[in-house]
């Protein structure tokens, strides 16, 4: 073992990306029905109850984000973490099984997720609607997975941590402190014997309840969204294009500021609430600081790419990669534009808000895993990529799509929000509620369509990986960096 | 500079977890114990009202719908006074919702009539023309879970000490007072209502989603 070189298993990493494939294509596919849906309130009773938007809606947002995203974090986990930290999974039987059973447990706790939420069980809370059967299964597929973490941490042969580790052991504590805290609850059957045993009531009431659930739901996406994509690209972009990490000083401070300011900000999403003043002023300032550690990280990618912009025209790859900092600092600086208490008066409860989310999770999250994903796949199969034209066109034909979605939901967000203030000369209010709604039908429309778009690139991609699997263009040896890539 | 944090696995995630901790402590315990008092006169939700609730969830109406006004004079002319936090005080989960895709219900009990709702559910259209809420119609003939409610009004009067059966205070009682109470309560609801299937099934002892999700938006106010 001691001078050959490492042989590392890619067993669980292939699993969770191939899971990556399929929930992004389920979870996308039901975003865009339900889009189609505010567009064409007809289709909402093609499926009795089970179609209507609202009972589709918590489907769409748990199976892209803690399947899709997920997903895509643990495949990318299971292969990176034994790259940086030069120990191969397979070197430890107990590793490897607590791995195996992360990803059963996982695939066992979305498919239940699924149907419970068809059926209504729901704890209404947004991101956190898993009832508490589910949520204890969640804590065990965490423990699970920190387990496999810590493992290959302690089996380790190089002693320092790269800082894409740094980043998941973050999402790992991140995580667990929030989710065991926001779902604190009690099954009503255990202390009363009587009706469903699904059922639970939150520990906390009305105003801290809401406290609770946006400390948790801001931050899960810090730490679904954010944190664990930035362990990604520190390790992908490098590796793809060949080039050092630009700083490892503007690392560190992105990094620790990151871990530091991002929890502040849940606040801005109680902006003129019930919540004490003090605090809904926190959220909007650290808002507002956030974005030097979050364009900290994006800048420290893009200056990785000094003296090799070239490689942008050449790889659909580093393509991806480069369009998603670009994204990330995109939606990092329209967030805290949002936080501010005047913007935000104007923007809450709009779709601006579904619009700055999507250029994030579309841009950003989706395309890192999609890159992640097509930078594994001829390490996975020792095969070349099967089509390069096939990446570009997915690439053009997604962001034209991300690009229709956030700038429909711009102008329909500001539009509504303002037909809400708007006042006559009288000082009436000039708009009745469902004028402002029948006015978005067109950006409904085009939202819809935007989504298509981006649900026909994710077919691409699962077609251009599948193709790769088959391929009969063997590769001799893995390649160093830049993945070769077929016609 | 931080290489030797970086080479203690171990040391490393304890540091960072205090500093990703640190925010959420100061900015939740201070204000924890005073938000969790009710405003004067505020009651516990009927059985009925609370089983409502339920199917308010259960279809997630909270994905389009929010029970939050804020400050504002166009909120305030359009819904009525602005939310005060001691309102929420019985509302375990609060739905405040984070999107208006339809308009805010907080005050909907005092603008609203059962026969307005009924219409609503059955057919938008028929009240709001140009509306993109789907219909509802399965509450119709769906009859809600009374006893997870019960369930949970006794849960919560046990562990969070919710002043049901205080003196002034909502009335729950054992399981046969309390569904009977309910369904007293529906009867009502149902003759405000004009469909015959719903009124019949009142009739016989049962109790439809759709009365009680209009028991819980006549509640709100």
């Amino acid at each position: 073992m001691q001078n050959a070189a490492l042989e590392y298993d890619y067993t669980v990493a292939k699993w969770f990306t191939y899971l990556a494939i399929t929930f992004g294509i389920v979870g996308m596919t039901i975003g865009t029905y339900i889009a189609f849906e505010l567009a064409f309130p007809e289709l909402n009773n093609l499926f009795g109850q089970y179609g209507t938007f609202s009972r589709l809606r918590p489907i769409h947002t748990n199976v892209v984000a803690f399947g899709f995203t997920l997903s895509g974090i643990f495949a990318t986990f299971y292969y990176v973490a034994q790259r940086v930290l030069k120990v191969s999974i397979a070197e430890s039987k107990f590793v490897h099984g607590v791995g195996k059973l992360h990803f059963w447990l996982y695939l066992a706790l979305a498919a239940w997720m699924v149907v419970s939420e068809l059926l209504g069980f729901t704890t209404s809370k947004e991101y956190a609607e898993m009832e508490w059967p589910l949520d204890l299964l969640t804590v065990v597929v965490w423990v699970l997975w920190g387990t496999a973490m810590f493992g290959l941490i302690g089996m380790r042969r190089e002693k320092t941590l790269y800082i894409s580790m740094w980043y998941y052991i973050a999402t790992f504590l991140g995580v667990a402190m929030l989710y065991l805290f926001n779902n604190m609850e009690v099954p009503t059957y255990f202390v009363t014997g009587m009706g469903s045993w699904m059922h639970s009531v939150s520990m906390y009431s009305g105003t801290n309840d809401a406290l609770v659930q946006w400390w948790y739901g801001h931050n899960a996406v810090a730490f679904v969204f954010t944190v664990p994509i930035i362990a990604i690209i520190y390790y992908f972009l490098p590796k793809e294009s060949g080039q050092p990490v630009f700083s490892y000083k503007l690392s560190l401070l992105s990094f620790w500021g990151l871990m530091f300011v991002y929890l502040w900000a849940g606040g801005h999403h109680l902006i003129y609430s019930t919540v004490p003043d003090w605090m809904q002023t926190m959220g909007s300032i650290f808002s507002v600081i956030l974005i030097l550690p979050s364009w900290g990280s994006a800048i420290n990618m893009l200056l990785t790419m000094k003296g090799e912009w070239n490689q942008l025209k050449e790889s659909p790859l580093i393509k991806f990669m480069v369009l998603a900092s670009t994204f990330y600092m995109l939606s990092t600086l329209e967030g805290p534009i949002q936080a501010i208490k005047s913007v935000n008066a104007l923007a809450h409860f709009t779709d601006w808000i579904p619009g700055h989310v999507h250029d994030g999770t579309l841009g950003w999250v989706a395309f890192m895993i999609i890159a992640a994903s097509l930078h594994m796949a001829p390490r996975f199969y020792k095969r070349e990529i099967y089509s390069k034209k096939l990446m570009e066109m997915q690439f053009w034909i997604q962001t034209t799509g991300i690009v229709l979605y956030f700038s429909s939901m711009w102008i329909a967000g500001i539009t509504q929000g303002m037909m809400w203030r708007a006042v006559d000369q009288y000082g009436n209010l000039a708009y009745s509620f469902i004028d402002t709604v029948t006015v978005l039908h067109p950006y409904y429309t085009i939202r819809a369509i935007g989504g298509l778009l981006f649900v026909v690139g994710l077919f691409m991609w699962a077609y251009n990986f599948v193709k790769t699997m088959q391929s009969d263009k063997v590769l001799e040896k893995e390649p160093a960096f830049a993945s070769p890539m077929g016609a | 500079m931080f290489h030797w944090l970086e080479k203690r696995p171990f040391f490393f995630s304890v540091v960072l977890f205090l500093v990703i901790a640190f925010a959420g402590l100061i900015e939740i315990v201070p204000d924890f114990a005073q938000a969790s008092r009710p405003v004067a006169g505020k009651q516990p939700y009927t059985l009925l009202q609370l089983a409502g609730r339920h199917v308010y969830i259960k279809d997630s109406c909270n994905a389009c719908h929010s029970q939050l006004i804020r400050p504002f004079k166009s909120e305030t002319d359009r819904y009525g006074p602005y939310s005060l936090s001691g309102e929420y005080a019985y509302d375990r989960p609060f739905l405040w919702g984070s999107k208006r895709t339809g308009p805010d219900l907080h005050r909907v009990g005092e603008y609203r009539t059962t026969d307005w709702h009924e219409n609503h559910m059955w057919e938008p259209t028929s009240v709001v023309p140009g509306s993109i809420m789907p219909a509802y119609k399965h509450m119709f003939h769906q009859n809600v879970d009374l006893e997870t409610a019960y369930a949970e009004a006794l849960t919560v009067k046990k562990v969070f000490n919710v002043p049901y059966d205080k003196p002034g205070h909502t009335k729950l009682g054992t399981w046969e007072e309390a569904k009977k109470e309910a369904l007293e309560e529906a009867k009502k609801v149902a003759d405000d209502m004009k469909n015959q299937d719903v009124k019949d099934a009142v009739a016989r002892g049962e109790i439809p989603e759709i009365v009680a999700l209009i028991a819980y938006l006549n509640s709100l106010h």
